[in-house]
């Protein structure tokens, strides 16, 4: 297994990206954003004191999605008004990139689609329906949010955000979707709802009393 | 975990806080780990938010203290469906229908690495809820949901009027949400909207005993009142199987029947016709007949009179009597037949024949004794006698039939009963019988 390995920037401390194709992480001394560049890494931000967490995962937490083993590198903390979630970037062991999201403790695995022609923010509404991968799809809720933080790896760069929107789209068998405004550009994720004892999730966070 | 990762320092443990409520100074503990947005002071009632260091106060609302309180208390903590919850939040809700309120509990129901799940209870009804993640698919008077087809059952307004503990929500007293409900018995789905959010959740009726069992809960579950709308019918389930125990037996009455037909032999041993005169009898009337044969295994014989009484009447002593053993069976006949026309029309009553059939008559030679008895003044009468060996008994098997059509009957009907009380409490009432309001 051959793993990049570097210095922080900024405070020195070693920083090893498991994942070969990861484009940003964040130290876990110092808390500085670090993107790769060719050569080296550059420090792009800081990370600002996390919330108290609650989401039961955490980094390096493994489980296994479709019979694949997953592992957790990293997170993206949002907040909206009535709470806050987490989009866990997760690698398969074949190599993949997904994201295990956990809305106080409802879980979904999704990734991300290429699909063109995605409707810009402005002219989403719950209750509109559309087609991907010939599965319909219903926007149940349009979510204002706010980007909290980031946390370990992440695909790409993503540090200087603010105010973002997010459509989430359910279907009758389990599937959903996400149109994901965060970009000039919309993505969409596409995946499905799992349950909690089905991911067999290993290193987990311990809470006291539980 | 592999050998390249490196060691991270574990975030602190969180733990239940003790704070202090910002307007009273009651301690405020908080069980949810961080989930909660919203806490309320079990003292004054204000509604804090619980992601706020300071506590700030977001809402108070009167409420009495201690009154109607929550059957399962804050902390407690139970094991349902195999997961470990602790009720960390209480609200009470209600609608009003048709001038009546009717209100219920909730209880928030917390577990650090399970989706909130929720508890309702109402009139001693409880149902177990979790959150759907499937879309259900509302059709006119039904959603279809995971291949399943729940019935519209209620659409009202629910409003929150009491909240206690914490909220994985912003929750306010005064809150509306609009609640649609679908039944498919034990389950229950519910649409609730606020605002432009629809979500959906799926209940199945629990008893208040196993809930009491769950939470280890001091004393009995109270009560449940009347039909609830997803409660299973206690009796829907038999009524398929009543019926298919009824169709079985059925067939093998019908079988039974059509075997005792066939070894029966259904033979006349005996046949004779007389006559009474017009002022006869005389003085001793009764006379005994020829001895006849009666074969085969101990049975039946069938003794049928028939006369041709109009407007009249005649009745016979008969004893049937073994010739071998002198033993003797005695019993007595009426035929009669009136009939006539009034102001309703023609009518009549009676019959020319009469059957009678005597069990368990052994093999062997028999004569009957016979004494007839008439009016007085009666018409000439010509009556016969004919006795027949080894009938099928089908009374019997009609009897074997109502005794098995009876309790399917009556289990239907309770089941009737029980939908009709169920849906009696719904927007499609069933309609009145017998109750003209």
């Amino acid at each position: 297994m051959t793993q990049p390995v570097s210095n922080c920037p900024n405070c020195g401390a070693k920083i090893v990206f498991q994942w070969s194709s990861s484009v940003q992480t964040v130290c876990q001394y110092c808390k500085s954003i670090l993107v790769r560049t060719d050569v080296d890494l550059k420090r792009v931000g800081q990370v600002a004191d996390l919330p108290p967490d609650s989401s039961p995962i955490q980094l390096n937490t493994e489980g296994i999605y479709r019979n694949k083993a997953f592992v957790v590198g990293g997170r993206i903390l949002y907040e909206y008004d009535q709470g806050g979630w987490n989009e866990w970037h997760i690698t398969m062991n074949d190599g993949t990139s997904a994201w295990l999201s956990d809305a106080q403790n409802e879980f979904a695995v999704s990734f991300a689609s290429n699909t063109n022609g995605l409707p810009p923010a402005d002219q989403v509404q719950v209750g509109q329906q559309y087609t991907w991968n010939n599965q319909n799809y219903t926007v149940s809720v349009i979510t204002p949010a706010h980007y909290r933080g980031v946390e370990g790896e992440l695909p790409f760069q993503y540090w200087d955000k603010t105010d973002v929107t997010f459509a989430d789209l359910r279907s009758q068998i389990g599937k959903f979707a996400t149109l994901d405004y965060s970009d000039e550009q919309p993505a969409l994720y596409l995946g499905e709802f799992v349950e909690f004892d089905d991911l067999k999730l290993k290193n987990l966070r311990s809470f006291e009393g539980w | 975990m592999s050998a390249g990762t490196p060691p991270l320092s574990n975030p602190p443990k969180p733990q239940a806080k003790a704070l202090n409520c910002p307007q009273c100074g009651a301690a405020i503990t908080l069980r949810a780990l961080g989930h909660a947005e919203t806490v309320v002071c079990e003292s004054c009632h204000s509604i804090l938010d619980a992601k706020d260091p300071n506590l700030q106060i977001l809402q108070t609302f009167k409420a009495i203290t201690g009154e109607d309180p929550p059957l399962i208390p804050l902390g407690t903590r139970g094991k349902l469906r195999g997961t470990d919850y602790e009720v960390i939040g209480f609200q009470r809700r209600s609608i009003t229908v048709e001038g009546i309120r009717y209100s219920w509990h909730e209880y928030v129901l917390f577990n650090p690495y399970k989706a909130i799940r929720y508890l309702t209870e109402y009139n001693g009804h409880w149902n177990d809820i979790s959150v759907c993640k499937e879309l259900p698919d509302v059709q006119f008077a039904s959603a279809n949901y995971l291949g399943e087809v729940y019935k519209h059952f209620q659409s009202s307004d629910a409003t929150t009027y009491y909240v206690l503990g914490e909220f994985p929500w912003q929750v306010r007293v005064g809150e509306h949400a609009a609640v649609t409900e679908y039944v498919k018995p034990p389950r229950v789905l519910s649409a609730e909207k606020t605002g432009n959010e629809v979500t959906w959740s799926l209940g199945e009726y629990t008893y208040g005993a196993d809930i009491w069992k769950s939470f280890n809960l001091p004393g009995n579950a109270p009560e449940a009142i009347g039909v609830y709308e997803n409660q299973p019918s206690p009796v829907s389930e038999n009524v398929k199987g009543i019926w298919s125990a009824f169709l079985a037996f059925a067939i093998l009455l019908l079988v039974f029947m059509a075997g005792f037909d066939l070894i029966s032999n259904k033979g006349t041993v005996f046949e004779s016709s007389y006559r009474l005169n017009s002022g006869e009898p005389r003085g001793e009337a009764s006379f005994v007949t020829d001895v006849f044969n009666v074969e085969g295994r101990t049975s039946n014989v069938e003794v049928t009179t028939s006369a041709d009484v109009s407007n009249s009447w005649i009745y016979l002593n008969y004893a049937l009597i073994n010739q071998d053993t002198g033993q003797a069976w005695d019993f007595g006949r009426e035929v009669s037949y009136y009939y006539g026309s009034d102001s309703d029309g023609s009518w009549s009553e009676g019959s020319t024949k009469d059957s009678v059939v005597i069990p368990s008559i052994p093999a062997g030679h028999y004569y009957l004794r016979i004494e007839p008895e008439v009016d007085a003044v009666h018409a000439p009468i010509s009556y016969s006698v004919q006795v027949k060996r080894d009938v099928p008994v089908l009374g019997f098997f009609g009897i074997a039939f109502l005794a098995l059509l009876i309790p399917a009957i009556a289990i239907t009907w309770r089941s009737i009963s029980f939908e009709r009380a169920r849906w009696s409490e719904s927007d499609h009432p069933p309609m009145q019988i017998g109750n003209t309001e």
